[in-house]
Parts: structure tokens; C-alpha cells; sequence
């Protein structure tokens, strides 16, 4: 029974994630470009989706008796990148001892200066929302509708990658 | 126990937004997928008869005249009884036919389609889960708990979406949100054509998901008298926050 807790914390975040990055994930849901969808003028090449770093394998499980295996522990995962009506949108997550540590946009729509005002504010507040929400209580969002989610898409394959869904 | 209490979710983008369905219990039914699989099945199916994007969608057809009602699915027929009535309930606050640019009415039932098909769906869920479920669609949410814990939904901050305004407890029905937050294109006074602006997001909760989101829609068109007239609805609460900031509700709703 010892690896139950880690089981269901790392459950328990991937549901934090899901149901509060809903709420506020989608400024990208705003209608930025007025002439449709521009193809990314300037945009990183996509990273592959999957695993990127990971902590060394260690023969046995960790049992807790070692207080600071967590935080060298940590899970870099990059998410699929999601089509979204603006644009191509990608993740990465890193993950430490059973939660999610940080959030990372590694591709986002930024065809015109409009595109690049908004996300400079929503990734940010995307960023602190995540972290913000693993200790909100929160079960689900209500919220207006969000029109377009590619970046929860894109952090969810992150999550299942791992198996963290 | 309750530390043994398993939860799974699983997301889908569909109708234009996120679907997300979550179950929490003491122990999963070996089923669940399957009823996972047909709330997806069901909620692609609604999509394709009522899109407003697709073209050729039965919505769309019917209402170029390419179709009669009859022809159509007889969902289509359902969705427009509940949107007549819809109208009737709301004094015409709620109308599924936007006057256009040019005066002409455009069908768009979409504003009913979402909490009619949300609800609908989840009763795939309601007969497998033993414990607790629910369903998102884009923020409006069907819920159900038969375990020691109601569901705690945060309303969002219409001003600042990285917070919420405070946190409600519910065991089963429906919330639904309507705000200016993400999306400019359904908040029209259907009575003038105009754009609603008194107030930036209406919230309601009640036994169903479907009327609790007609009433959040219908309110935020009314504007200025909105909570007077959510305090009226039976069985259904309301929380309103005005232009200006204020957050009001009626008097049955409880905010953590």
C-alpha cells in the first residue's frame, strides 16, 4: 500500500490542472487576429512531444525515509502540440516530488503584435493560475466559455505522457 | 477511507470548447469507459446536427430551407420546443434567433444546445458512477455527488480569470456562467440587437444544467434588474457581478 499515496497525488493534480487551467487558459480564446489564422510568423521549431529529463532510474521505489529526494526528482515532459483556431500551442511541465512544479509555453500564436500583447499577460497569469492552483480546493471552474483550449490539450498529453493522467 | 477514493477525468475539445468528464469514488466500475466513450459519442453526434459552423450541418440547412423540420433529426425538434420555451420563460430575454446586421433573424441555438446536450450526456455518467460525477462543457457544469463530499466549484473572476470570486458546494443539477470573459459573440440582447454591457458575468445553479444556463444568459441580457429577476426563479440561485465590480447574489446562494 505504500505506493497508493503517490498514485492518487499525482491523480489528484492532474485533475487540479484540469479543471482550473480551464477557466483561464483560453485568452488564447480571444480573437487576436482579425484576418483568421495567421501561420506563426516567428515560432520555434516544435519540440517533440514526451519525455525530455527525467531523474535517474533508481532501483526501488522511493519510500519517503529521504526528505530531499523530491526535489532533485524532477520530470520534464513537453505536451503535443494543440491546433488551436490561432495558432499551434505547446507545453511543458515539470514535475517534483508528485507535483507539478512549473509550466512552460514552448509555442504559442503570435502572428501579429495583438497575438503577442495578449499572450505576453496571459502566460504569465496562466503560469501562476497552475501553480496557484494545486493548494485552491477547487474541484471544477465556472467560468464563460472558453472557445478554444489547446493549451490544456497540449497539457494533458504532457500529464499522460507520464502517466500522471 | 476516503483516502482510497479514486478519481479519473477525461478531456475532449468538441463543439468548440473544452468537455472534460470526472469521476470520484470509492471504487470505479469496470464500465466506465464505456460510458466515458458514449458522453463523447453522444456530445460529437449533437455537434454534428447542430454546428453554426459546419456548413452542412441539419441546423444550418434548416435554416437556409434546405430542410424542413420534419426532415431533420428529431433532436432538432426537441432543441427548438425547449428554446420556445426558453423564450416564454425568460419574457424573450433568451431567443435562439439573433437579428442579424441586416434585421434578418439568424437561427442559432447554440446558447441552448451546450447545457441541453451537457445534461443529457451526463446521464451516461449517472449510470455507472457510484459515487460522484461531473461534467464540464466549456465552464457550464453538470454535476452529481452521492459521497461524503459535495463538489466545490470556483466561480471565475470576470475581471481577473486567475482568480476566482469564491466557492460553491453543490451535490447534484447545475451551474452555468455567462460573462464577457472569453467570448464576444453571445451576449446580445436578443430583444434589441444590441450588446449586453450592465453586467460582466451572471452565474446560476439549480437541479438542471440546461435551465440554469438559459436563466445565466437571460439575465446577463436583462442587465440592471438581473438578480431581481433570478430571486424570482424557483429552486434556481444566482450570482451576478456588475460593471462597476460589484458581486451580488440572491439570497439562497452560498459563497465560500
Amino acid at each position: 500500500m505504500v505506493s497508493e499515496p503517490k498514485g492518487l497525488s499525482v491523480r489528484r493534480i492532474t485533475f487540479w490542472i484540469m479543471s482550473t487551467v480551464a477557466a483561464l487558459v483560453l485568452l488564447f480564446s480571444y480573437r487576436t487576429s482579425t484576418g483568421g489564422t495567421a501561420p506563426a510568423a516567428v515560432t520555434a521549431a516544435a519540440q517533440a512531444p514526451g519525455i525530455v529529463a527525467a531523474p535517474p532510474a533508481s532501483p526501488s521505489p522511493v519510500t519517503g525515509s529521504s526528505g530531499s529526494a523530491t526535489t532533485s526528482r524532477a520530470t520534464t515532459v513537453n505536451g503535443s502540440v494543440a491546433q488551436t483556431q490561432w495558432g499551434p500551442v505547446q507545453v511543458q511541465v515539470t514535475i517534483a516530488g508528485g507535483r507539478i512544479t512549473d509550466v512552460t509555453t514552448l509555442r504559442y500564436p503570435q502572428g501579429n503584435p495583438r497575438d503577442a500583447e495578449i499572450n505576453s499577460y496571459a502566460l504569465p497569469a496562466l503560469h501562476d493560475e497552475v501553480l496557484a492552483a494545486q493548494s485552491a480546493g477547487v474541484d471544477a471552474i465556472s467560468g464563460a466559455t472558453v472557445t478554444s483550449d489547446g493549451y490544456r490539450t497540449s497539457l494533458q498529453a504532457a500529464l499522460d505522457t507520464v502517466h500522471f493522467g | 477511507m476516503t483516502g482510497l477514493a479514486t478519481r479519473t477525468a477525461q478531456l475532449q475539445q468538441i463543439m468548440g470548447m473544452p468537455i472534460s468528464v470526472h469521476l470520484r469514488g470509492a471504487g470505479m466500475p469496470a464500465d466506465r469507459e464505456a460510458a466515458i466513450d458514449a458522453v463523447f459519442a453522444e456530445l460529437h453526434e449533437v455537434d454534428r446536427l447542430f454546428s453554426t459552423y459546419d456548413p452542412d450541418s441539419e441546423v444550418r440547412r434548416l435554416d437556409r430551407g434546405e430542410l424542413t423540420l420534419a426532415e431533420c433529426d428529431p433532436a432538432v425538434a426537441e432543441v427548438l420546443a425547449l428554446a420556445d420555451e426558453a423564450r416564454r420563460r425568460t419574457g424573450g430575454y433568451f431567443d435562439v434567433r439573433f437579428p442579424g446586421p441586416t434585421g434578418v433573424r439568424r437561427l442559432d441555438p447554440s446558447g441552448l444546445v451546450k447545457g441541453w446536450a451537457a445534461e443529457r450526456a451526463a446521464r451516461h455518467l449517472a449510470r455507472v458512477a457510484r459515487d460522484d460525477h461531473y461534467l464540464n462543457a466549456g465552464g457550464d457544469i453538470a454535476m452529481h455527488s452521492a459521497g461524503p463530499a459535495p463538489w466545490r466549484v470556483g466561480i471565475e473572476n470576470p475581471d481577473s480569470p486567475r482568480t476566482v470570486l469564491g466557492v460553491v458546494e453543490l451535490r447534484s443539477g447545475g451551474i452555468a456562467t455567462s460573462g464577457t470573459a472569453h467570448r464576444d459573440t453571445h451576449l446580445v440582447d436578443p430583444t434589441t440587437g444590441l450588446r449586453a454591457t450592465a453586467l460582466r458575468s451572471v452565474t446560476v445553479s439549480g437541479p438542471s444544467l440546461l435551465w440554469a444556463d438559459v436563466y445565466a444568459t437571460a439575465a446577463f441580457a436583462r442587465g440592471a434588474d438581473a438578480l431581481d429577476w433570478l430571486a424570482e426563479l424557483d429552486g434556481y440561485e444566482g450570482l451576478v457581478v456588475t460593471r462597476t465590480g460589484a458581486v451580488l447574489t440572491t439570497a439562497g446562494l452560498r459563497l465560500r
